[in-house]
């Protein structure tokens, strides 16, 4: 306790400098903007925004970074509440009360209640957070490589599973994602695969062209023409604050979004999407006036608020604890950390701890800077959406293409974002999802390299991964949700709800 | 025909084009993996989803049903996507942006030409100054060093 203390001291020590509180500023501004416009959601920002850090030292980039992803999430609701708009996929449940509220007049009320209930859900999973990693790091340190590729099979696995649409489809997405990260030089033999006299494509498809391409530019090519001008209601500085029964019957919600939030934020998956929807239907179900959800509660806001926050810092313990990314967006963000010569793993905390340690102080400040900055500015922020779609477009598209040129300075790259975001459209029509394709691009060669390290330590034996224990278990695991996966292929009858919801949500993104 | 049968052949035939190419990279045995090895495993996994894909289309919508209506937009900006992938560096940044975007605003957009083209040059001096000039992030000025 008293070390995490000190390490925290040493934190704040970091954070509080001019400069970084400025790139906590500029990441939960520019975040928040990133959240209100539809169609522009927390990746395609931390992908754009990755090439102006190379400039930063890394903790400078990665407070930037992290500013932009919990400043989407926060600004996500805003035009939930105010348009029944979801600026991104995870504010989908607060259009339904937040919405609501909106038309009885009481919008104030509501934006005021999802910016307290993000910033305090924000600020107590960043505890969890600081006293969960560090463990977990030290964890993994007795982790060789065929505990890993347990544990990438497992995660990859609940990812298929917890990400909406069919099963066997997100399975077939991460073997694509997988195989995409097989191009290049085979770091064990020098061999290049699949790079067809391409120099360029010797270092691989990076995470930024392919996270870019298929959320940026097919978000793009899919909505370009069909261009929408939303009515934009400002409410006054005045009408924020909730009466003292909304303040009071706010409070538990909160509590009960923060932990699940956080705890599903752990889980892969669309983790930040789904703990919005466990924090509703928990909501309604503990609620004595369930009739009242879905005409304006602000339970019903207050929830799903509270546990997209958490769940996005929740996301970030396997991606600093263990090096294994979750999602797309800590996928970036592990990228961002590569870029500058990290590599987040077990290892993290122990060497390069004032940037871990300057990390979680400035999540503290970015919540602070967050909720001074959304509840007075919400006026200006709602104005962005006055901006038309045909203006707005072009410009996104720029942006995307300067974004990827400047990881490299390679043309190549914007090729593979053309190629992928052309991809990213098709596989939309299809009804495919598209984050695990990016998963698997990241994870391809810690997968491949604990696959073929593990097989050289047994002597080719397939039970080394039965053999040792934590590896048997996350094997077990894989196997248990493998057959409750195909119980609905076999059996009549079984069907989750949950899943077809959370893809109606995924496609209203 | 449905989607999902659609979408299995044409994964069967990616999984296939992986087998084949994996036949000029060592595969090395169990014990020593090559290069060969995983992309001929995963190949052979994304074959066998492929085939339930085409076995299995119960509640998969029909090819007829998707709706491409935006679908010339989208060609359009694909090709702008193209056109920065190959003329960015022989044109230079802001000379390939300022095309892309009057195209954009201009042509696809149907916008007024004066609004286009300020618009096209604000937004390329713009970026590149924030980009290039207090960013420090470099840009391709192309031939002509523009």
């Amino acid at each position: 306790m008293a070390e995490t203390l000190q390490n925290l001291l040493l934190g704040f020590s970091t954070a509080l400098t001019l400069s970084n509180l400025f790139y906590a500023f500029a990441g939960c501004l520019i975040g928040t903007m990133v959240g209100v416009l539809p169609g522009v959601g927390p990746l395609a920002g931390i992908s754009l925004l990755l090439p102006t850090t190379f400039g930063l030292n890394p903790t400078a980039g990665l407070i930037l970074l992290c500013g932009v992803y919990y400043g989407a999430m926060y600004g996500g609701s805003t035009t939930s509440i105010l348009m029944r708009i979801p600026g991104e996929a995870a504010s989908v449940m607060t259009c339904i009360d937040g919405y609501a509220m909106a038309q009885k007049g009481r919008a104030g009320p509501a934006l005021s209640i999802a910016a307290i209930g993000s910033y305090a859900a924000g600020t107590l999973s960043v505890v969890g957070l600081m006293f969960m990693a560090p463990p977990l790091a030290r964890a993994a340190l007795s982790f060789g490589p065929p505990e890993y590729f347990s544990l990438l099979v497992l995660g990859l696995l609940v990812l298929g599973y917890m990400t909406g649409g069919s099963i066997v489809k997100n399975m077939a997405m991460i073997l694509l994602g997988l195989l995409f990260g097989m191009i290049g030089i085979d770091h064990m033999t020098g061999y290049f695969r699949f790079s067809y006299g391409v120099v360029a494509l010797g270092d691989g498809i990076g995470v930024v062209p392919v996270a870019v391409g298929l959320f940026g530019i097919a978000e793009i090519l899919a909505t370009a023409g069909n261009p929408v001008r939303p009515e934009v209601m400002k409410p006054k500085l005045k009408d924020l604050l909730p009466s003292r029964q909304e303040f009071r019957d706010s409070l538990l919600p909160i509590g009960r979004g923060t932990v699940l939030g956080f705890l599903i934020g752990i889980i892969p998956g669309s983790a930040h999407i789904i703990s919005t929807f466990v924090a509703y239907a928990v909501e309604r179900r503990v609620s004595r006036h369930p009739e009242k959800f879905g005409k304006g509660t602000i339970e019903g806001v207050a929830g799903p608020e509270s546990a997209n926050n958490a769940a996005s810092c929740g996301a970030l313990v396997p991606m600093l604890a263990l090096g294994v990314p979750t999602g797309p967006i800590p996928a970036v963000l592990l990228a961002a950390l590569m870029v500058h010569g990290i590599t987040p793993g077990p290892l993290f905390i122990k060497e390069q701890p004032q940037i871990f340690w300057g990390l979680i102080a400035s999540m503290y400040v970015g919540n602070v800077v967050l909720l001074l900055l959304n509840l007075p500015l919400v006026g200006i922020f709602v104005n962005f959406l006055r901006i038309p779609y045909r203006v707005l477009y072009p410009t996104i598209l720029m942006f995307c293409v300067v974004g990827v040129y400047a990881v490299n300075s390679s043309f190549v790259d914007v090729g593979i974002m053309s190629v992928m975001g052309l991809l990213g459209y098709i596989l939309r029509k299809f009804d495919f999802e598209t984050a695990p394709i990016v998963l698997g691009v990241v994870l391809a060669s810690i997968f491949e390299m604990s696959l073929r390290q593990s097989l050289a330590m047994s002597n080719g034996k397939y039970s080394i991964f039965f053999q040792r224990p934590i590896s048997a278990v996350f094997l077990a695991g894989a196997l248990i949700l493998l057959v409750i996966a195909l119980l609905p292929l076999i059996r009549k009858g079984i069907d989750y709800g949950w899943r077809r919801e959370l893809t109606e949500a995924e496609k209203g993104k | 025909m449905a989607i999902d049968r659609i979408s299995g052949i044409a994964l069967l035939l990616l999984a296939v084009f992986v087998a084949v190419e994996t036949r000029v990279l060592p595969l090395g045995d169990h014990s020593n993996p090559g290069p060969g090895y995983l992309p001929l495993l995963l190949a052979s996994i994304l074959a066998g989803l492929a085939v339930a894909m085409i076995v299995r289309t119960k509640g998969s919508p029909l090819w007829k049903t998707v709706q491409w209506k935006e679908k010339s937009h989208a060609l359009a900006i694909v090709a702008c996507c193209f056109f920065a992938t190959f003329c960015v560096e022989p044109l230079g940044y802001r000379i390939t942006m300022v095309l892309i975007l009057g195209f954009l605003f201009g042509v696809l957009e149907r916008m007024k030409i004066w609004w286009a083209l300020i618009l096209a040059l604000a937004l390329a001096w713009g970026s590149f100054w924030v980009f290039d000039g207090m960013l420090m992030v470099p840009l391709p000025r192309g031939g002509l060093g523009i």
